[in-house]
């Protein structure tokens, strides 16, 4: 096993394991925790594909700033709470449904002519900087127009008072 | 040897556990985080085929970025409509956001 097979089996584990940590704790404190692990290893699975900038990213947005937000959001709501996770009655119909696709992704990845003992590679970071910068500036600029409206639309609901 | 199909079956797993979440959940802000799960194994998938197959662009990373610049926002205003609702129905359990139903 080459070192970046472990590691890329490290992440994985990481990533999945939090994930299945979000979907079945019962406490929505733990649930924001294992969501910041399994980013974490998304992170690390950044780092594996020479996606550098990328893996910053995820660290500094959904670490340091969505995760946050999703923890003053609970302490905000006071939930306690929760059944785990099967409290919803149609829980086995989300099993089903969840497995039953992945089966289906499973087949069609096996199934499908991926062209095979490709080399990885990344970019060099400046490269995607100018790519963002050159070919991508309109939908650039179209993001950032987005979440200058989702900030001042968040601070609007969340504001106090106001009428309902 | 990491190939493709080692992120593209990450990519699957990770996106059908989100989904369990999304369906099986009753919590409002425990299926947000599940749409964050299933948001980060779209931008598995893209950097994955960024690093694997194209090597002249790199567009999948490019994509990747945007597709959390979307998932910021879309945390940012989801949580401040769930903070509302609980202000004036003091719950976020889906179940009983069914004003909308007749």
């Amino acid at each position: 096993m080459t070192p970046s097979l472990f590691l890329f089996y490290a992440a994985s584990a990481l990533t999945l394991g939090g994930g299945m940590g979000v979907v079945a704790t019962r406490n929505v404190v733990y649930a924001a925790l294992s969501l910041l692990a399994s980013l974490m290893g998304v992170a690390g699975i950044y780092l594996v594909l020479f996606a550098e900038f990328l893996a910053l990213v995820q660290v500094l947005i959904y670490g340091g700033a969505i995760v946050i937000v999703v923890l003053f959001a609970l302490m905000l709501t006071r939930l306690r709470e929760l059944g785990g996770p099967m409290e919803h009655r149609q829980w086995p119909l989300a099993l089903v449904g969840a497995l039953g696709l992945f089966a289906v992704l499973a087949a069609a990845i096996a199934r499908t002519g991926v062209p095979q003992g490709l080399e990885r590679m990344g970019p060099p970071v400046a490269k995607v900087g100018a790519s963002l910068f050159s070919q991508w500036a309109v939908p650039f600029e179209a993001a950032s127009v987005l979440l200058l409206v989702a900030l001042i639309g968040a601070i609007v609901l969340a504001r106090p008072g106001g009428r309902d | 040897m990491i190939t493709l199909a080692h992120l593209q079956v990450l990519s699957a797993a990770l996106f059908c556990v989100g989904l369990y979440g999304v369906l099986a959940r009753r919590n409002a802000v425990l299926i947000l985080l599940a749409i964050e799960l299933m948001l980060n194994a779209v931008n598995i998938n893209l950097i994955g085929f960024a690093a694997f197959v194209d090597h002249e662009q790199f567009v999948g990373q490019v994509l990747a970025i945007f597709v959390i610049t979307v998932a910021a926002a879309e945390v940012g205003l989801a949580l401040a409509v769930l903070l509302r609702l609980y202000r004036s129905r003091a719950s976020v359990r889906v179940d009983d956001l069914n004003m909308l139903k007749w």
